[in-house]
């Protein structure tokens, strides 16, 4: 539209007035959210060391707004070249054409080492076989729970499956009624679809055209989850209303909770000391053994409009080293994508981080589609009114698939627009 | 040569609004018949001219009509609730009786300049079912507890009294100044003629106020229309939607899913509504004025 246009040539005249004459270290633009961008200048601080002609300007974005903010800039043609972008955000950006594909990077001899990446964590960032990012950090879902309250309810060990998980909830629901099993706020959707990821069949079909929520595996897995709800093992709750989840877990308000790995932090500074030896990680429990979970984190992409690629993949090279993702787990708490990474760090000593570097071997990515997150939000939004019983399992999944078709037509539309060109 | 004179004056705020205000207006109308989303913006091959489209799918939304009609019952109760708690603390601060005037003003003015996120973290645990404040003065009273934000029946209401608390000391400090102006031979007079306090407020602080109501009440439902922050800060459209807000549900569209040319028929049709509203209170105000 004339507008993009426009501001595109309004955004170039500022830039051309503001603009540094050239010569000198080519300076790289690096955005990245929170923590993490306060924390990669310290890390950076040593490559400018060691690479003179090379000077990196980091751009804290809030997480919050990141998503918003890189839409902006690529409207107005003032993308970074390089950012740290959470890795379910990627098949927007490469849809968009923004984010460059580094597939010709990794290949090159003593690149990186594709094989050492968690598997999961490294598809994550792949769409149709082409690489468009580097897993800078990993996290995934698994459970936390109170070891003591099992242990007084005859469990010397975390459930593995599903079925033993139930049984164990029951048995605390009994021993006291007032308190809850499991979890799990309704108005996130990463546990029911870290659940979801367990099945065998994909939550789309026909190559993402079309959603496939009316399968039988999928049925299965709302079962289950919505069970938990009408068999009062899972409080009716959002996340706002537990005003404090540490608090509560000490309480015993709920036995286990379903979170990320910067919940051992969290875990640890906020339990209180009483509570430090009761609390322990464990693998999310699957229909059969431990299952599959999900493989989130964060990736390190280049952008196209980049002119200065090969410096920007440079950057992501040394952020990939494994000492330098050591150092960055010190820092930051967040784990290291690289096998290499884990070996011989404080992390193998953590007792809390075994059960993630188990399943992390067993991360899988959500369907790799722009479209996902606001399918998963509806996701969430029908399985809130089958919670609450305004609608039957069949009425839920069928509405599922409904949603999901609607949302993808313009998808269908434009694949449709491919085959035909 | 005189007129040329006012148009050098009035070009140049002209030209800007024009460049930053009905063009950018234009734009979003034009946007609203189109299907612009993430795809058109990577390529303007991917835009499709839809026509009506995005008004007739919307129309036909369950979740739009639902933010209508939420939006409708916040400021249905939330208005004349607003304007009621304004009048009357400014009657209060004004009365003769008072003690600590400025300290109370000043009071009841701090909720409106205080941060929004703050202050709704604190509704939020004053909401909280097991330990809130509201709920422990339920118990006393041998109510049974209330699930504010978790159940859908009540987080609208609660959104209401958060929200109501948070802006009635703005107009409270309109309808002030309007008090004040009302002179005070008139109260003196009836006072002579025997009226009690009753009757001077019906029949002399209430038609003296009646041109600071009609503008408090617009700008009041103005703001009320376009309930945001609140349901974003306080219970992110929950429970059960129940207080997903048409510029809430805009927004979504907008800048969560990048549905840029649904979103902007939102707007228009967000805007159509205030401005029917609007025109029907300047009409009824301008009936009453007269009489």
């Amino acid at each position: 539209m004339t507008c993009r246009r426009i501001g595109a040539v309004v955004l170039a005249l500022l830039l051309a007035a503001c603009g540094k004459p050239s010569g000198g270290p080519v300076e790289l633009r690096l955005w990245a959210m929170g923590r993490e961008g306060e924390v990669v200048k310290e890390l950076l601080a040593d490559f400018e060391r060691d690479n003179p002609d090379i000077r990196i300007k980091v751009q804290q974005l809030p997480w919050l707004s990141a998503q918003e903010k890189l839409l902006t800039a690529f409207a107005g043609d003032v993308t970074p070249d390089l950012c740290q972008l959470g890795n379910t955000w990627i098949p927007q950006f490469a849809a968009l054409g923004a984010i460059a594909p580094l597939d010709e990077q990794v290949a090159r001899p003593g690149g990186l080492a594709a094989a050492d990446y968690f598997p999961g964590i490294w598809a994550s960032n792949q769409l149709d076989k082409v690489l468009y990012g580097v897993p800078w950090y990993v996290d995934t879902r698994l459970v936390y729970y109170r070891k003591d309250l099992l242990a007084a309810a005859g469990f010397a060990k975390a459930p593995a499956t599903r079925d033993e998980w139930l049984s164990a909830m029951r048995v605390l629901k009994r021993r006291n009624p007032e308190r809850f099993g499991v979890l799990l706020p309704l108005n996130e959707y990463e546990q029911l679809l870290s659940f979801a990821l367990q099945q065998e069949t994909p939550l789309l079909r026909d190559g993402d055209r079309y959603g496939n929520f009316r399968s039988a595996e999928f049925r299965r897995t709302l079962a289950f989850y919505a069970g938990l709800f009408g068999e009062q093992l899972a409080p009716r709750v959002s996340a706002t209303q537990i005003s404090n989840v540490w608090d509560e877990f000490a309480n015993g308000y709920f036995a286990f909770y379903i979170s990320g790995p910067w919940q051992i932090g969290e875990f640890k500074r906020r339990l209180p000391a009483a509570r430090q030896d009761s609390w322990m990680t464990a693998p999310l429990p699957g229909p059969g053994g431990p299952g599959a979970s999900l493989a989130g984190g964060a990736s390190l992409v280049v952008f196209k409009a980049s002119r200065h690629k090969e410096q920007a993949w440079r950057v992501v090279e040394y952020l990939s080293r494994p000492d330098v993702q050591r150092r960055f787990y010190a820092l930051t708490g967040n784990l290291p994508p690289r096998r290499s990474a884990w070996s011989g760090s404080a992390l193998e000593q953590d007792q809390y981080a075994a059960a993630f570097r188990d399943q992390l071997e067993r991360a899988k990515s959500p369907p790799k589609v722009p479209e996902w997150e606001r399918i998963g939000t509806e996701m969430r939004l029908v399985t809130e009114a089958l919670v609450a019983g305004q609608m039957t399992l069949d009425q839920a999944v069928t509405e599922l698939d409904a949603r999901a078709d609607r949302i993808l037509e313009k998808r269908r539309w434009m694949l449709s627009k491919g085959t035909t060109q | 040569m005189n007129s040329r004179a006012a148009w050098l004056f009035v070009g140049p705020p002209m030209v800007v609004i024009g460049v930053f205000f009905f063009f950018p207006v234009l734009c979003a109308l034009v946007m609203s018949l189109t299907d612009f989303d993430l795809y058109a913006l990577a390529s303007l091959d991917n835009l499709r001219f839809v026509g009506l489209d995005n008004y007739t799918e919307l129309l036909r939304t369950p979740l739009f009509w639902q933010a209508m009609g939420n939006t409708l019952f916040f400021v249905v109760a939330g208005v004349p609730l607003s304007i009621a708690a304004s009048l009357g603390a400014a009657l209060l601060i004004n009365s003769k009786l008072a003690w600590f005037k400025p300290l109370f003003r000043t009071a009841f003015f701090a909720p409106v300049v205080t941060s929004m996120v703050a202050v709704a973290v604190i509704w939020r645990y004053l909401y909280h079912t097991r330990y809130g404040f509201i709920n422990y003065g339920f118990d006393l009273l041998g109510l049974a507890p209330v699930d504010w934000m978790g159940d859908p029946q009540f987080a609208m209401p609660a959104i209401i009294f958060f929200a109501v608390w948070k802006n009635f000391g703005y107009n409270m400090i309109i309808f002030l100044a309007g008090l004040q102006s009302i002179p005070s031979e008139l109260y003196e007079a009836a006072e002579l003629d025997g009226a009690r306090s009753m009757a001077m407020f019906r029949h002399i602080t209430l038609p003296a106020l009646a041109p600071t109501m009609f503008m408090v009440s617009i700008l009041t439902m103005a703001g009320y229309f376009q309930l945001f922050a609140e349901p974003y800060v306080m219970t992110q459209g929950g429970p059960l939607q129940s207080t997903v807000s048409v510029l809430y549900f805009m927004y979504e569209q907008g800048f969560k899913w990048w549905n840029l040319g649904s979103a902007s028929a939102v707007a228009f049709i967000l805007f159509m509504l205030m401005f029917g509203v609007t025109m029907l209170q300047v009409r009824m105000a301008s009936r009453g004025l007269e009489e």
